[in-house]
């Protein structure tokens, strides 16, 4: 009997060349005649071009010169809607927006002369700041500056606000966040009027690309290719600004007929690109005496930057998440986003949650101090349970138990010790030590019906030699897309995890399986890899060209036997929605996800008073996640995760002049390196959903939910500052420190 | 790279003496180029203005850590890993190798050198306060010949120096023995590794009981230039170490510095934390 | 859109601006004699990437701050983006592509492959490269020592954990290439 893979730490599928040094990223990568591409950029946020000036000592002769004029279809990135142009033509609104482009066979001369590029802009009046949108104090976009907005209501607030014993106000805000994948990101684009365009890039969804292009083009489908190249990072910053990079290549390429290469320096990428967007949130809760919750009032607003891009959605998520894993039986929430002249923001880890679960982790810790029960003690009254509802009226259909996971949590870390033995050892100390914990929830997949309108596609084929293919446009990008997608179709089938190719997300061979996103590509892509590789099986079955219990050999034999016989064996999945998931975007009410992610995190941390300096010390992260297909990955996948919410808590502050980030660089831009880190300690659970291949569910995004509110708990724990922001520089501790201080002698 | 590099020049002489006729042949026309964990940033970032480089790195006359009875001398040409692994060093200056290991990181170290770090002046080093409180002096070489003098006093104002056109650091001094003294090292940095410093204190001190005998304070990030403490020191000789005296040296501290806002922390950050280092290297060797 | 006088027609005050030549560097590269062709203040970086098709080393911030452009100069650790090639005449360089000898994976990578060292694999060339140089000093670090050693190498995906966790397991090997 066949050993299953499932559920063990297989090696990476493409680890070999990772180590080294053989992987293909896309500044490898080089053409015949291939030249370099730049990007002229707005200086200011907001404005009408008047001229363009090119600095008669460059040969501008040997340049290829590309403006808005020469875009043969459509001057937008289509995404959601098409606000957005490629190139601006008459207006810019934020700085670093592309407005010309260049191309030389010299990467330096190039350099060079977009140095000699000069841009007039009469500058008009910019917005910076959600407040001010909001108020209009500027018109920006369209008629009211708001790219989006929602509303959930669940059973009525404003009645509970009477029988409350306590009512709870606090706001709390997030900053930007930069995903900084250690690749830059980067395109290569051919074309000529007979093949149409092809770009092969440092990208997460080929599709997205695909259909940018081609409006952009006024190409049809089989005129564009898009091809995946190795990509060093992503975590949703390269979701959708590669489609702004491959338009920019795209026309380069079709104005010279020669194939160019757009990689940004770590300057530019920092500067230009997307980043998670700023939030602002505002809670009031209702609980009664003995810290039941009665009803929450939820204010949430995103800051969305310039164009619309993926706001709707990200605010969707954030809105979706920001009353956690919790029964209350009165919710209202209300958000939006609001456009600003800064580059547009976007896709990064989380996707809008992080933000709302920021503010509730820290307004819980505050209801709880307020009807004077521990953190812990709180979430245990009103932890949601199988068939209660979440906020948006799902039901909960799961047997997970929070409190549980949360006493599990708390013993691994010694949580209750370490609280008692720091409360009693922090006075005359000058460095206090505390702890903290947030507990939360992350839904896998696209939101409501967003997978129906996906639609997704994956195919397995099987060789006539029984090598075993999947296609699916899912791409890899470290988080181990290859390597599960080889253990599920392997174990699907009976084979070996070497007898499995996944094929390179290139779209003329691969079906639309969606975007790299969401924390879906396991859990919805993955069983389309499961179904389609038992499609095969049964094709073979079928047939009587394989019996039960059959092996490998005779797997093999089956399928030559099936090309000679019968014809290509290619199985074909299509998503298909749970029959009875309901989700309503017009009340948005319902079914809000297929699955969810359950986790409570508990950071412990030291911070110095002398020097205001904060210090994580340890680390615990518990989860449910359904089944765990490769235990090294999905731990690895938590790690990263929790290292980018330290990141996104202590260290990583986006500094904004008049829109653009000033401190575009990595001597300035702080992450943490390896002395930073604590050592990060992951425990799994595992509640197989049903729908997910072998049970698994999704995983990627829940670390940063959580990871953050958990540090700034155990910060008020070691200090009883309570802190509303992030990121917490030393220099806001101070500033709140001293603050107190001032109030107490006030 | 946002430089234009065909514009750049770099020329490497064969010996020491030949880079110095050429320093001298043609003043401030090639400037000095060691290991360039410094200029090469200026050079990606579109930011190195000057064009032409003298390639020093392998002259063999600037390395070197040599011991005589009555000081160490070290080549400008030492890097921060030389001084790390250094015995004599990590014995008897302390505070220049726990310096050299919260410069960068390891290939930082292994390329930045004490002669670049000087000639940079940038006021958030991380050597050159260790270098002022264990009173270092340089050797400048010429063509002309050389001369010596103290490294205190050596950095006029900001990115100024008393250095002529003709001139490069040849050789740091550190003299030799001191007994008895306690020391202290804390840099404050964006993160753990890998950060340009927001407040960098170096500071000695010899007790004689509980009384101050003698001290050195320098810190670096908080004025235009790295400072050596002179007035807090003169405050400090001869006091015991009490409440008063700590009071009175955080005081006349916070006149000696002057540190701003910039785009990595502010003014008022800098100078209470490098009041609380103060106060904390003045407690922790006084215990 | 206003017009903006495109530059085809070839101004007479337009050329290049001036360059210095370039020079010729001579070098041994992972074993082998090599002459690098290029401009004086060229980075290591790009002259090893483009002249010698090693395009293991990677460019990640152009500043020396994430390691992805690690290599070893002299025996020493470096980042081969703050290196002008005139500074490598007579070196001895050793890059990633080096670092697997007769198609026999280092015991760091193996372990790399085996412990989930690598996710996205951008930083793996510099992180690998990093780990060698530490353990021909040092062949037994502790924890603490590797975290020191690899601060200049920056991972943005597996939070170091398994990274360091793999050198520890690669020390449990007697051999380590030199």
């Amino acid at each position: 009997m066949r050993h299953p893979i499932i559920g063990e730490s297989v090696p990476r599928k493409e680890g070999l060349a990772k180590v080294t040094g053989k992987a293909i990223y896309t500044d490898d990568v080089t053409f015949p005649d291939m030249l370099y591409g730049a990007t002229v950029r707005s200086q200011i946020a907001r404005g009408k071009i008047r001229a363009i000036h090119f600095d008669p000592a460059m040969p501008w002769d040997e340049f290829v010169v590309v403006t808005a004029k020469d875009i043969p279809g459509k001057n937008c990135i289509t995404l959601l809607e098409d606000d957005q142009p490629c190139l601006a033509a008459d207006i810019v609104n934020h700085p670093e927006e592309p407005i010309v482009l260049l191309a030389h066979k010299d990467k330096y001369l190039v350099e060079e002369a977009r140095r000699s590029v000069r841009i007039e802009i009469d500058p008009l009046p910019a917005i910076f700041t959600m407040e001010d949108s909001l108020a209009s104090k500027e018109v920006i976009w369209r008629t009211n500056n708001i790219f989006k907005s929602l509303s959930v209501d669940k059973g009525d607030v404003d009645a509970a606000w009477a029988t409350a014993d306590k009512i709870i106000e606090g706001e709390y805000e997030t900053g930007a966040q930069e995903q900084l994948y250690i690749e830059p990101q980067g395109m290569i684009a051919t074309a000529n009027p007979n093949d149409g365009v092809t770009v092969w890039g440092s990208l997460q969804c080929p599709y997205y690309i695909h259909k940018a292009l081609s409006a952009l083009l006024g190409l049809p489908a089989d005129k564009i290719r898009v091809v995946q190249l190795e990509t060093g990072g992503g975590f949703g910053g390269k979701e959708e600004y590669p489609s702004m990079i491959a338009a920019h290549a795209s026309l380069l390429a079709w104005k010279s007929g020669k194939p160019v290469k757009i990689v940004y320096d770590r300057a530019e990428d920092m500067a230009a690109t997307t980043k998670r967007h700023p939030s602002r949130t505002r809670h009031r809760t209702a609980v009664t005496r003995d810290g039941k919750l009665l009803a929450m009032d939820i204010d949430f607003t995103l800051d969305g930057g310039a164009y619309l891009t993926l706001s709707p959605v990200v605010l969707s998520r954030g809105t979706i998440h920001a009353a956690g894993p919790y029964n209350c039986p009165n919710v209202r929430i209300r958000s939006r986003v609001a456009a600003t002249n800064a580059p547009p923001h976007g896709a990064f880890r989380g996707f809008g949650a992080p933000q709302s679960v920021f503010a509730l982790e820290r307004q819980l810790d505050q209801v709880a101090k307020a009807v004077g029960l521990t953190p812990d003690e709180f979430r245990r009254r009103n932890f949601i349970r199988k068939g209660q509802t979440l906020a948006v009226g799902q039901i909960v259909h799961e047997e997970i138990d929070m409190s549980e996971l949360l006493e599990r949590a708390l013993k691994l870390s010694d949580y209750n010790a370490k609280r008692e033995r720091f409360a009693r050892e922090n006075p005359g100390r000058s460095v206090k030590r505390g702890i903290g914990f947030a507990s939360f929830l992350h839904g896998a997949g696209f939101t409501g019906s967003g997978e129906e309108y996906l639609a997704s596609i994956a195919d397995v084929e099987a060789t006539p030699e029984g090598r075993v293919r999947v296609y699916a446009a899912s791409t890899e990008m470290g988080q181990g897309t290859n390597t599960i997608f080889s253990q599920i179709a392997a174990d699907a089938l009976g084979l070996d995890y070497a007898d499995i190719e996944v094929m390179q997300p290139d779209t003329a061979q691969v079906p639309n399986s969606g975007p790299t996103v969401a924390s879906r590509t396991c859990m919805i892509v993955g069983k389309l890899v499961e179904t389609a590789a038992i499609g095969i099986k049964q094709s073979l079955q079928q047939h009587k060209f394989l019996q039960e219990g059959y092996d490998r050999q005779a797997f093999v034999a089956a399928c030559r036997r099936y090309h000679d016989e019968v014809g290509p064996l290619r199985a074909t999945s299509r998503y298909s929605p749970p029959p009875n998931i309901h989700w309503d975007e017009h009340l948005y009410r319902g079914d809000a996800y297929g699955a969810y992610g359950w986790a409570v995190y508990v950071a412990e941390v030291s911070v110095d008073t002398a020097t205001y300096e904060t210090r994580v010390e340890d680390f615990v992260a518990v989860q449910e996640v359904g089944r765990v297909i490769n235990p090294v990955l999905a731990a690895g996948q938590v790690e990263g995760g929790v290292a980018q919410g330290i990141g996104f808590a202590l260290y990583e502050k986006v500094v904004w002049q008049e829109g653009r980030m000033i401190n575009n660089q990595m001597t300035n831009y702080i992450m943490p390196t390896s002395m930073d880190l604590p050592p990060i300690r992951v425990y799994f659970e595992e509640l197989p959903y049903a729908r997910g291949p072998a049970g698994a569910k999704g995983i990627g995004e829940l670390p940063l939910d959580g990871t953050a509110p958990a540090i700034i708990n155990a910060i008020e724990n070691a200090t009883g500052i309570c802190i509303r922001r992030i990121p917490m520089t030393p220099e806001d501790l101070m500033a709140a420190l001293e603050a107190t201080r001032e109030k107490a002698i006030a | 790279m946002r430089s234009f590099i065909p514009a750049y020049e770099m020329q490497t002489p064969q010996s020491l003496t030949a880079a110095l006729d050429i320093l001298s042949g043609e003043p401030g026309v090639w400037r000095p180029f060691a290991g360039g964990t410094d200029l090469m940033v200026l050079l990606e970032a579109g930011k190195l203005a000057h064009r032409r480089y003298l390639n020093i790195w392998n002259l063999a006359e600037l390395r070197g850590i040599e011991s005589a009875s009555r000081h160490i001398s070290l080549g400008a040409l030492t890097t921060y890993t030389d001084v790390r692994r250094n015995a004599t060093l990590q014995r008897e200056f302390p505070l220049l190798c726990r310096a050299a290991a919260e410069t960068g990181g390891v290939a930082t170290q292994n390329r930045g050198t004490l002669g670049g770090n000087i000639a940079n002046a940038s006021p958030a080093a991380d050597t050159p306060p260790a270098l002022l409180v264990y009173d270092a002096e340089l050797e400048m070489l010429s063509s002309r010949g050389s001369r010596r003098i103290p490294y205190h006093g050596f950095h006029i104002g900001y990115k100024k120096m008393d250095v002529r056109p003709d001139e490069i650091v040849g050789r740091i001094f550190l003299p030799r023995g001191r007994t008895g003294w306690k020391s202290y090292y804390r840099k404050v940095g964006t993160r753990r590794a890998q950060a340009i410093s927001k407040v960098c204190f170096a500071g000695a001190v010899h007790f004689d009981g509980a009384t101050v005998n003698d001290v050195r304070i320098a810190v670096g990030s908080v004025a235009p230039t790295v400072v050596r403490a002179s007035q807090t020191e003169t405050l400090l000789r001869g006091k015991p170490l009490d409440p008063t005296t700590i009071a009175a040296a955080r005081d006349t501290f916070a006149k000696e510095i002057a540190p701003i806002d910039d785009i990595r922390s502010t003014a008022h950050y800098r100078k209470v934390v490098a009041l609380n280092l103060l106060e904390e290297f003045l407690t922790t060797t006084g215990a | 859109m206003p017009d903006a006088p495109l530059p085809d027609a070839k101004s007479p005050a337009a050329k290049s601006p001036a360059a210095s030549g370039k020079i010729s560097i001579h070098c041994r590269v992972n074993g082998r004699d090599e002459t690098l062709c290029d401009y004086p203040m060229a980075r290591l970086l790009d002259t090893l990437r483009e002249k010698l098709r090693l395009t293991g080393i990677k460019e990640g911030c152009g500043e020396g701050e994430c390691g992805a452009c690690s290599v070893e100069l002299n025996g020493k650790l470096v980042n081969s983006c703050l290196i002008p090639i005139a500074q490598v005449e007579g070196a001895e360089i050793r890059t990633i592509e080096g670092v697997a000898t007769q198609g026999q994976l280092n015991a760091v990578q193996q372990a790399f492959i085996s412990y989930g060292g690598a996710q996205c694999g951008i930083c793996t060339p510099g992180m690998v490269l990093a780990a060698v140089n530490l353990l021909e000093q040092n062949n037994h670090p502790t924890e603490t020592e590797i975290r020191a050693a690899l601060a200049g190498n920056l991972c943005r995906c597996t939070g170091y954990m398994k990274i360091f966790e793999a050198i520890l397991r690669a020390c449990d090997r007697t051999e380590v290439h030199s």
